[in-house]
C-alpha cells in the first residue's frame, strides 16, 4: 500500500533491520501479508494495530518462533536467516514477550544466563551477579540478582525480561505490549530506560495498541491492519486521529444503539467483601457496590489489580474471607459454582479457551453445557442427544457462529466465533445477572461488535451486567457506571460520561 | 530434511481406524523379523499362535479365562482416564479384590448363610478394590498428590501383602507345604460356563455395557468428559470436580476389584501365587488402544488374552518361549503410540537447505 | 555390633548399586520433564543382554556396552513416541516396560547355547568381582564402602558428579529449565525437544547399566524377572530423592537397607513380619510424596518439575 521508500531521508541513522514481504499464515487465517519493516540505529519504532492486526505474529517470525513462508531479513544490511530464538540473538535482536519468558523456581540471575551460548561450564554466578547489578544501575532497573522470581511483582519481572537482553548484548529490543501490564509511574520507568538504551545506540521495536504511547515515545510508527502494512508514519508528522482512523479503518469508533438508561431493582450487591491471598494479601479489600437491573457496571483498571477475582467471587469460584454477596435480596456468599449458576449468574470468563468451552467436544456439546442439567435435554437421567442437536442448530443460527457442523470439535473454531458459543450458551441460560470479563478482548472488529450489542441487548432486556475490561473505549460506550479497581479497591465509582483522563489517573491511584 | 505436523481442520476418522490396522500388521511384520533372526518359521509361529487362542472352543474358553480379568481392569482403567485421573493401579486393586473376597470366602462360611456367600464374596472384593482405588482419589482431591505414582506404589504394597497372606496367616495348615490358602467352599464358587470360562465373564460384558451406557449418553458421562477434558471449564460450569472423581475412582476400583475377586473364586478358588500377571498393567494399554471406549475394550482384551495363550501354545508345540506374546502385544503398541498423533495433525515434509545455512554473517555485536 | 552394621552396609551398597545407577538416569530424564515407566523393561533387557555378551565373550567391557546401548535404545523409542509423536508418556512407557520384560524373557530362552537348549538360565560367565582396598576396607563401618565391585565404585564416584552437573553447570541450568518451562527455554534459544532426547537416552544408558549389574555383580547370571520390581522402586526413589542426584543415595539405602536388614532379622528370628518390612518402602515414599506435595502447596521449589510428562509444542495459533 503506502509502503513506498520515499519516505527514508538522507540524514536518517543507518538501517539496521529491514524485513521484506513477509507472509505468514495459519490454517485458515492470513497473518501477515507482504509486511515490510525498517528499524533505523538509535530510534524508537511503534508497531500499532489493533488485535489481530498481526503485529505479534511479525516479530515473533523476526526472533525466530514463527517460520515465514516468504519473505526476506536484513540486518545491517545483509541478509540473515533466523530459524530459532538462539539465531535472533545471535544477531542481537531480542524479545521482551506479553507473557513473560522467566522460569518461576529459579534466581534472577541463573535466568539472565539461561540458555547464554558464550557462558562458561559452570557458570561463575558471583561474576554473574556483579554484572547485573551494574546494568541494573546504569539503566535504573533496580533488580537484585539473587531473589527468585517467585517473589517479584509483574513490573519487576519486566524489568528482569529487559535486564536479562541487554545482558546478552541486545542491540535491537522487541517490547510487546510492555506496558498493558504497568501502571502510569512504571511506563514511565520504561520510557526512561528505553530512552537510555536508544541514547546509546540500541533501537527498540514497540507493539501496542496505544495511540497516545506511539505518540510520546516512538520515532517511527507502522500501522498493520489485518495482516498488511497499512501506513509508514514519522511519529512528529502525525496525529492520534490520524493513526486511530488508519489503525480501525474509520474515523469513529463504532457506535453501539442502546436504549435509556432506567434502571429497576437491586440485582447483585456486595458488602464489605473482603478477599485474601495465600500470602495474606488483600486481593479484594472492602468492596461496596450494587448493580441494579437494566444496568452495566463496568469494571476499569490496570490488569491485576482485582478484577479477575471479583468476577470469580462473584460466580462461585473463590470463596471470600469476610462480607457478604446478595443477589436479589437473597444471601449468596460462598457458594459453590452450581448454586450461583442455579440462582440465575450467567459467566463470559477471561480466560475464553482455558475456562470457557472444552476444545475435545463437539460444538453441540459446548452449547449444552449448561442446559444439559434440565428438561428437556436430559429425562431420568438420560442425555437426548436430539434435543441438544436442536438447541445447538438453533443458537449457531442465532448466533450466527461459524461452524462446519455441529459435531466439530469447538476448539477447531476461531476466536470470535469460540467467545459466539460461549455467550450464546450464556446468554440462553441466563436468569438476572450476567459476569463478563473481558469478552472482547483479542477478537476482530466484526466479532468485538456483536459480542458488545449482545451484551447491551441483555441489559436492554432488564439483565443486570458486570463488564470487566481493560479497553476503556469499550468501557465508555456500553457501560452505564464505571467502577475503577486499583490494588483491590473500588478507587472510583464514576458515570460513564466521565472523561478518559480523569478514569486513567484513577487506574494509577490517584484520585 | 524436515519433519513437521500441520494441526488438521478437524480430526481424521480415517486415521483413527487406520491406525490401528497398520499398527498390527506392522507388529506382525516387525516380530516376523525377529523370529526369523532367531531362525524360526515366523508363518508356523502365527498359524501356531492363533490355533492355540482361538482354534477350538476349548482354546478359546481360555483365552476368554485371561480375557476375563483384561476386559474388567480395562473398564475400570478407563473409567479412571475419562477423567485423566491416571490410575495405573488396576493391578492393585485387582489383588485387593482378590484378598477381599478370599476373606468372605474362607472365614465368613461360618456364619454366612451358603446362598449369599458367593454375592457377599464379590461384593466384599469389589469394596476391597474401590478402597485401594479410593484413598489415591481422595489424596488428589483434598490434597492435591499425584495419582499416578500413588496408586503405582500402592501395587506393590497389595502384592506384598498378598503374598503374605498366602504363605502367612491364611495358609492351609493341612496343605503340606503347599503355600497356599485351604480351598474355599464349594458355595464360594463362581460357576462355570464352558471349560475354565467362568460367570465373570457374564459380569465383564454387563459392566461393559452399563458403562457404555453411562459415558455416552448419561448426565454423569457428559460430566465425566468435560472434567476429563478441561478441568477448570466444568468447574466453571458447575460441575463437581472433587466429588466426580471420587465416585468415578470408587467405581474404577470396584469393577478392578471384582475382575480379583471372579479369579479367586472362579478359577484356583484359593489363594496361591500368581494371582496378579500383570493384567492391571495390560488394562492401562488396553484402555488406551480402546480410546476408553467400553464397547471396544472387549475385543481389544480378547486379542490381547489370545496372543497370551497363543503365546503359551507355542512354546507347547514349537518350544518357542510363550513370551512371544508378550512381545507381540508390545510390538502392537509402539506403531499405535506414534500413529495417534495423525488424528489431529498430518505430517509434512519439507526440504529446507537454508535451515542449514548459519545465520552468522551480518551479527551486530 | 560394628561388624554387623558394616555387613548390613555392605550389602546394602551392593543392593543398592543398580537402583542408583538407574535413579540418577530418571532423575535426570524427568527433569527434562519427561516421565519414563520403562525403567523396569530397560533393566530387565540390559540385564539379559549383558548377561550373554559376557557368556559368549569373557568381555565385561563389551558386556556393559551392550547394557548401555540397549538402554539407549528403548529409551530412544520412548522420546521418539512421547517427544515428538507426543504420545501418552505414561502409556508409551508402560509399554516399553510390557516389551521389554516379554522380550528379555524371550531372548533368555533363544539366545543360549544348544547344550542348554537355548536357554541363558543356570549358566555362568565373567562378572565383576569385589576390589577390596587394601587398609581402607578394615575400617569400622566405612570399610563397606572399600570392599565393593567397580561399578559400585563407579557410582558412588557418578553422585558427586551428577549433582554437580545439574546444578553448577549451564548444561544442568538449561535442562532444568526444560523441565520447569519449555516455553522459557525454548525462547531464551534452548532446543527443547533436543534436551529432551539427550537426558531420555541418557537415562536409559543409565538404566541399562543398573540391568547389568544385577547380572553381571549382584546376582551373577540369568534368571526370569531378574530385577524384582527394581524399575519400579526406582520411580519411587526419584521422588524420594526430591529430584537431586545427591539424595538418591538415601533412597537406594532405606530399599537396599531394607533387605539386608530383613535378611539379619530373619536369621535371628525377630518377630517383625517380612511382608511388613518390605512395603515400608511404598509405604515411606507415599508419606513423602504427600509431604512434598503439602510444602508445594505453600512455597515452590522441592524440585519437582512443573512441565513433567507434557509434551512441548510451540503455540502456533
Amino acid at each position: 500500500m503506502k509502503a513506498d521508500d520515499s519516505h527514508i531521508d538522507k540524514n536518517s541513522p543507518p538501517m539496521i533491520l529491514e524485513m521484506r514481504g513477509i507472509t505468514k499464515s495459519f490454517p485458515g487465517v492470513t497473518a501477515n501479508d507482504n509486511v515490510n519493516l525498517e528499524l533505523f540505529k538509535g530510534e524508537v519504532l511503534a508497531l500499532l494495530g489493533e488485535n489481530g492486526a498481526g503485529k505479534s505474529s511479525l516479530m515473533n517470525v523476526l526472533v525466530g518462533l514463527y517460520r515465514p513462508d516468504a519473505g526476506d531479513i536484513y540486518v545491517n544490511g545483509k541478509k540473515v536467516h533466523i530459524h530459532s530464538p538462539k539465531d535472533s540473538m545471535e544477531l542481537g535482536i531480542g524479545m521482551v514477550h506479553q507473557n513473560f519468558k522467566l522460569v518461576d523456581t529459579m534466581t534472577v540471575a541463573e535466568n539472565v544466563i539461561l540458555g547464554e551460548q558464550e557462558q562458561r561450564f559452570a557458570p561463575k554466578m558471583k561474576e554473574v551477579s556483579t554484572r547485573i547489578r551494574e546494568i541494573s544501575d546504569h539503566y535504573g532497573l533496580n533488580v537484585a540478582p539473587d531473589c527468585y522470581i517467585s517473589e517479584l511483582s509483574v513490573g519487576e519481572r519486566q524489568r528482569v525480561e529487559i535486564l536479562k537482553l541487554i545482558y546478552r548484548g541486545a542491540e535491537i529490543l522487541i517490547l510487546d505490549e510492555p506496558t498493558a501490564v504497568l501502571t502510569p509511574q512504571e511506563s514511565q520507568d520504561l520510557y526512561k530506560t528505553i530512552r537510555q538504551m536508544t541514547s546509546e545506540g540500541k533501537s527498540a521495536i514497540f507493539i501496542t495498541h496505544k495511540m497516545d504511547e506511539v505518540i510520546r515515545f516512538s520515532d517511527w510508527v507502522r500501522v498493520l491492519k489485518k495482516g498488511k502494512l497499512a501506513a509508514v508514519k514519522r511519529t512528529a508528522d502525525t496525529t492520534p486521529t490520524e493513526l486511530a482512523r488508519l489503525m480501525v479503518g474509520r474515523e469513529v469508533l463504532f457506535n453501539i444503539e442502546k436504549d435509556e438508561f432506567k434502571p429497576g431493582d437491586t440485582i447483585l450487591q456486595l458488602k464489605n467483601v473482603e478477599l485474601k491471598g495465600s500470602d495474606g494479601i488483600k486481593l479484594l479489600d472492602n468492596l461496596n457496590f450494587e448493580i441494579r437491573s437494566g444496568e452495566i457496571l463496568g469494571i476499569a483498571g490496570v490488569a491485576g489489580n482485582g478484577q479477575v477475582e471479583l468476577t470469580e467471587i462473584i460466580t462461585g469460584l473463590r470463596t471470600i474471607d469476610s462480607g457478604s454477596i446478595l443477589l436479589n435480596e437473597r444471601d449468596r456468599t460462598n457458594k459453590s459454582p452450581i448454586e450461583m449458576i442455579k440462582s440465575g449468574v450467567s459467566h463470559i470468563p477471561s480466560d475464553r479457551v482455558a475456562m470457557g468451552i472444552v476444545g475435545d467436544m463437539s460444538v453441540a456439546n459446548n452449547l449444552a453445557m449448561k442446559g444439559y442439567r434440565e428438561k428437556p435435554i436430559i429425562r431420568g437421567g438420560i442425555l437426548r442427544r436430539a434435543r441438544i442437536l436442536d438447541l445447538a442448530k438453533r443458537m449457531i443460527s442465532v448466533f450466527k457462529i461459524s461452524t462446519p457442523s455441529t459435531n466439530t470439535h469447538v476448539k477447531f473454531l476461531s476466536g470470535g466465533n469460540i467467545q459466539k458459543t460461549i455467550l450464546a450458551r450464556e446468554i440462553d441460560a441466563c436468569g438476572d445477572l450476567l459476569v463478563a470479563a473481558y469478552p472482547s478482548r483479542g477478537l476482530d472488529v466484526g466479532a468485538t461488535e456483536a459480542v458488545r450489542t449482545e451484551i447491551v441487548k441483555q441489559r436492554d432486556a432488564g439483565r443486570a451486567v458486570l463488564l470487566v475490561s481493560e479497553d476503556l473505549d469499550e468501557l465508555v460506550s456500553i457501560s452505564d457506571r464505571i467502577a475503577v479497581m486499583f490494588e483491590g479497591k473500588i478507587i472510583g465509582l464514576v458515570d460513564s460520561n466521565t472523561e478518559h483522563e480523569k478514569i486513567g489517573l484513577m487506574m494509577a491511584g490517584i484520585k | 530434511m524436515r519433519i513437521h505436523f500441520e494441526k488438521r481442520k478437524t480430526y481424521s476418522a480415517k486415521a483413527s481406524v487406520l491406525t490401528p490396522v497398520i499398527s498390527f500388521l506392522v507388529s506382525l511384520i516387525l516380530t516376523a523379523v525377529m523370529l526369523a533372526a532367531v531362525k524360526i518359521n515366523p508363518a508356523e509361529v502365527y498359524a501356531a499362535m492363533f490355533r492355540g487362542a482361538f482354534g477350538t472352543w476349548r482354546d478359546f474358553s481360555e483365552t476368554l479365562v485371561k480375557a476375563i480379568p483384561l476386559i474388567l481392569t480395562s473398564l475400570g482403567v478407563a473409567t479412571a482416564f475419562k477423567l485423566k485421573f491416571w490410575n495405573i493401579g488396576a493391578e492393585g486393586q485387582l489383588v485387593l479384590g482378590g484378598i477381599g473376597a478370599s476373606w468372605v470366602a474362607l472365614f465368613a462360611s461360618a456364619w454366612l448363610p451358603p446362598a449369599i456367600l458367593l454375592p457377599a464374596a464379590i461384593i466384599v472384593g469389589a469394596v476391597a478394590g474401590s478402597v485401594w482405588a479410593g484413598v489415591p482419589a481422595l489424596l488428589k482431591v483434598k490434597l492435591g498428590v499425584d495419582e499416578t505414582l500413588t496408586t503405582l506404589m500402592l501395587n506393590y504394597v497389595a502384592i506384598i501383602a498378598y503374598d503374605g497372606i498366602y504363605t502367612g496367616p491364611w495358609r492351609d495348615p493341612d496343605g503340606f507345604g503347599f503355600p497356599g490358602s485351604a480351598m474355599f467352599p464349594e458355595a464360594a464358587w463362581l460357576p462355570r460356563l464352558t471349560g475354565r470360562t467362568h460367570a465373570g465373564l457374564i459380569f465383564a460384558l454387563i459392566i461393559a455395557a452399563v458403562l457404555w451406557f453411562a459415558f455416552y449418553k448419561t448426565k454423569w458421562g457428559f460430566e465425566l468428559q468435560m472434567i476429563g477434558n478441561n478441568k477448570k471449564a466444568a468447574r466453571v460450569l458447575g460441575v463437581n470436580i472433587g466429588r466426580n472423581i471420587i465416585i468415578a475412582l470408587l467405581i474404577s476400583g470396584a469393577i478392578s476389584g471384582i475382575a480379583g475377586a471372579c479369579e479367586v473364586t472362579g478359577i484356583a478358588r484359593r489363594l496361591q501365587q500368581g494371582l496378579s500377571l500383570g493384567y492391571g498393567y495390560t488394562a492401562i494399554i488396553i484402555a488406551w488402544m480402546s480410546r476408553l471406549n467400553p464397547a471396544v475394550c472387549i475385543p481389544v482384551s480378547i486379542i490381547m488374552a489370545g496372543l497370551l495363550v497363543g503365546g503359551d501354545s507355542v512354546q507347547i508345540m514349537m518350544g518357542v518361549p510363550s513370551a512371544m506374546g508378550q512381545v507381540m502385544q508390545g510390538m502392537i503398541l509402539f506403531p499405535m503410540l506414534a500413529g495417534s498423533i495423525f488424528s489431529e495433525y498430518r505430517l509434512r515434509l519439507s526440504r529446507d537447505s537454508a535451515a542449514t545455512a548459519a545465520p552468522t554473517e551480518g551479527g551486530l555485536a | 555390633m560394628i561388624l554387623l552394621l558394616t555387613s548390613i552396609l555392605a550389602i546394602t551398597l551392593r543392593a543398592g548399586t543398580s537402583l542408583v545407577f538407574a535413579t540418577i538416569g530418571e532423575i535426570y530424564t524427568e527433569k527434562s520433564g519427561v516421565l519414563n515407566l520403562g525403567i523396569e523393561g530397560i533393566m530387565l533387557m540390559s540385564a539379559v543382554l549383558s548377561f550373554t555378551v559376557s557368556y559368549y565373550t569373557g568381555n565385561l567391557f563389551a558386556a556393559v556396552v551392550t547394557a548401555m546401548a540397549t538402554g539407549a535404545v528403548l529409551s530412544l523409542l520412548h522420546a521418539f513416541l512421547s517427544i515428538t509423536m507426543r504420545a501418552q508418556q505414561v502409556v508409551s512407557g508402560l509399554s516399553i516396560t510390557l516389551f521389554g520384560t516379554g522380550m528379555a524373557s524371550f531372548l533368555g530362552q533363544t539366545l543360549g547355547p544348544e547344550s542348554n537348549s537355548g536357554y541363558m538360565i543356570g549358566l555362568t560367565a565373567a562378572k565383576f568381582e569385589t576390589l577390596t582396598i587394601p587398609g581402607l576396607s578394615k575400617l569400622p563401618v566405612i570399610g563397606a564402602v572399600f570392599n565393593q565391585d567397580l561399578l559400585t565404585y563407579i557410582v558412588l564416584l557418578l553422585i558427586p558428579v551428577a549433582w554437580y552437573f545439574m546444578f553448577r553447570t549451564k548444561y544442568g541450568l538449561n535442562l532444568r529449565a526444560v523441565g520447569e518451562s519449555p516455553q522459557t527455554a525454548d525462547a531464551m534459544g534452548i532446543d527443547v525437544t533436543r534436551t529432551r532426547y539427550i537426558y531420555t537416552i541418557f537415562g536409559g544408558i543409565m538404566a541399562g547399566i543398573g540391568g547389568a549389574h544385577l547380572s553381571l555383580a549382584y546376582t551373577p547370571g540369568w534368571t526370569e524377572n531378574i530385577t524384582g520390581g527394581r524399575g519400579w522402586i526406582v520411580i519411587a526413589l526419584v521422588i524420594f530423592s526430591l529430584w537431586n542426584p545427591s539424595r538418591a543415595i538415601w533412597g537406594a539405602i532405606l530399599f537396599g537397607g531394607i533387605n539386608a536388614v530383613q535378611f539379619r532379622l530373619q536369621a535371628s528370628g525377630a518377630e517383625i513380619p517380612a511382608p511388613v518390612l518390605n512395603m515400608m518402602p511404598y509405604l515411606v515414599t507415599i508419606v513423602v510424596l504427600i509431604i512434598i506435595t503439602l510444602w508445594e502447596n505453600r512455597r515452590r521449589g522441592t524440585g519437582t518439575p512443573a512441565a513433567l510428562g507434557t509434551p512441548y509444542q510451540r503455540e502456533e495459533k
